[in-house]
């Protein structure tokens, strides 16, 4: 009885979590374009999907990816392997940008950009063929960047000088890009970070600053994936000036 | 009618997403660490949990949100709407005329972030990390906010033309004023939220939004055009994040020198 009371509640909190799309999406719909929903039942239907799909991710964040996170990265704190360490954050964030459904659908349309702007021929070999490469220079920046977040927190270096230089990166970099590649390099920081890295990422980060001596988890802890979203732009802008 | 297939189908492709990130994780664990996992029945429970709740959300989106609202961005750029607010027909259109675009840019940018799984595990993590100093609530408005006006300023440059990079640098100034003043605590959260708000729920929409203005309005090219609006909807929750801890941080200076005043 208690399971399903907590449940019911937590469904709630989804609900509402969910209550502004619908106020946008009714208010759009009757107000603004004066047109009926199309279809009633499926709007509904799928409604309840996303609540309870909410709900049970929610729980799932909670008994398992922040625990295994957290008690991974104080595993490895306490092996002190520092390469061991390196590799494990390379890996998660190589693996997990790779198979980044956003991310192959942005290769894609990069390619076709590519292809219509004349840097690669119109052929869908060469297309796929840059796609590819664009994906895996993605994931191997993303790799890069958990790795050097990991590094940070260890050294405890503060975050903002490196944030900043590589803000001081973007910017010269897009004097040089070709001007076709700079929205998608732009977005691509965007779209690396998946809804199962986020958190796994977070609770490693926090798990290793917290048990560092010296390090505060909400100074170090957090900052993995700002680095993330920085280093694909840089990692796509560079990859567009050596194809052309 | 949705049928039992389509589930199915949202849910391996979610399995196939989980199964690089757990064989890593799994992997490290048994051949490096060499420990076995503190509940492990919990914790599998807990990664089914995910891909269960995860592929629900997927399939409710499609169902319910992602062909209502792409619709919906297609109506709002399209010219038969835009004019049906004008007198004169022959006029043509100036950026001021895509003002529904602007609002319905600002509160799909909002309410899809507030429902993002992945910020609200950040938010949770911080109010945890921060011994309840930051709301899980107060941070997630704070991030939408960002998300909304970032994409109605992203609609806007679509709409008048704008090199895209000259707004982002402009963005980045700001960012780098902000970290100057910022309380030092919040500063890499406030980083970290450019990341998070970007996923399930925002991408497909705000790229339907971007990719309807940049074939609508004339002279724009949608591959060229169209892309950019994730970049806006990164950048500007780091303004908002840091401007939320400034303001919390000033309101807060001013009650206690307040209470100092009443105590002399």
């Amino acid at each position: 009885m208690k399971a399903v009371i907590a449940l019911f509640k937590a469904m709630l909190g989804s609900f509402r979590d969910l209550l502004p799309i619908v106020f946008v999406i009714a208010f759009f719909q009757f107000i603004v374009l004066q047109e009926p929903l199309p279809n009633i039942f499926s709007i509904l239907l799928g409604l309840f999907f996303v609540v309870l799909g909410l709900t049970f991710f929610i729980f799932g964040l909670n008994m398992g990816l922040f625990p295994i996170g957290e008690s991974m990265a104080q595993s490895f704190a306490r092996k002190g392997s520092l390469f061991w360490l390196i590799l494990f954050a390379f890996c998660l964030g190589f693996a997990t940008t790779i198979a980044e459904p956003a991310l192959t659908a942005v290769a894609n349309e990069a390619a076709k950009v590519a292809a219509e702007g004349g840097v690669i021929p119109q052929t869908i070999e060469q297309m796929d063929g840059y796609a590819n490469g664009l994906r895996v220079t993605v994931a191997l920046s993303v790799g890069l960047a958990i790795v050097l977040g990991v590094v940070r927190i260890l050294k405890g270096w503060p975050i903002h000088i490196m944030i900043i230089g590589g803000y001081i990166g973007v910017v010269v970099l897009t004097w040089f890009a070709p001007e076709t590649i700079i929205g998608i390099a732009y977005d691509s920081g965007g779209v690396t970070t998946s809804t199962i890295t986020v958190p796994l990422v977070t609770a490693l980060g926090i798990g290793l600053a917290s048990s560092i001596k010296g390090r505060n988890p909400m100074v170090d802890g957090f900052g993995l994936i700002a680095f993330a979203s920085l280093l694909p732009m840089i990692f796509v802008m560079l990859y567009g000036m050596v194809l052309s | 009618m949705i049928s039992l297939s389509q589930f199915i189908n949202t849910f391996t492709d979610t399995v196939v997403d989980v199964i690089p990130i757990a064989t890593i994780i799994f992997g490290f664990q048994i051949a490096v660490l060499r420990k076995p996992v503190a509940n492990l029945h919990q914790v599998i429970l807990g990664f089914f949990y995910v891909i269960l709740g995860l592929s629900l959300f997927l399939l409710g989106l499609e169902l319910a949100l992602f062909p209502l609202g792409e619709t919906m961005a297609k109506q709002l750029t399209a010219p038969e709407f835009l004019y049906s607010f004008k007198d004169d027909i022959t006029e043509t259109l100036s950026w001021i005329d895509y003002y529904w675009v602007y609002l319905f840019a600002f509160a799909i940018g909002f309410s899809t972030t507030i429902a993002e799984p992945s910020l609200i595990a950040v938010a949770i993590k911080a109010n945890q990390v921060s011994g309840g100093a930051i709301g899980v609530n107060g941070l997630r408005i704070a991030v939408a906010l960002g998300v909304a006006i970032g994409i109605s300023l992203g609609s806007y440059r679509i709409v008048v033309g704008d090199p895209i990079h000259y707004y982002i640098m402009g963005g980045y100034v700001v960012v780098i004023i902000q970290t100057h003043f910022a309380p030092k605590l919040i500063v890499p959260l406030a980083y970290d939220s450019g990341g998070v708000t970007t996923s399930t729920v925002t991408v497909p929409l705000v790229t339907a939004l971007g990719l309807g203005l940049a074939s609508q309005v004339p002279g724009r090219n949608p591959v060229i055009d169209g892309f950019g609006l994730v970049a806006f909807a990164s950048l500007f929750p780091i303004i908002s994040v840091m401007a939320y801890a400034q303001i919390t941080q000033w309101l807060n200076s001013r009650a206690s020198s307040k209470e100092n005043d009443n105590a002399l």
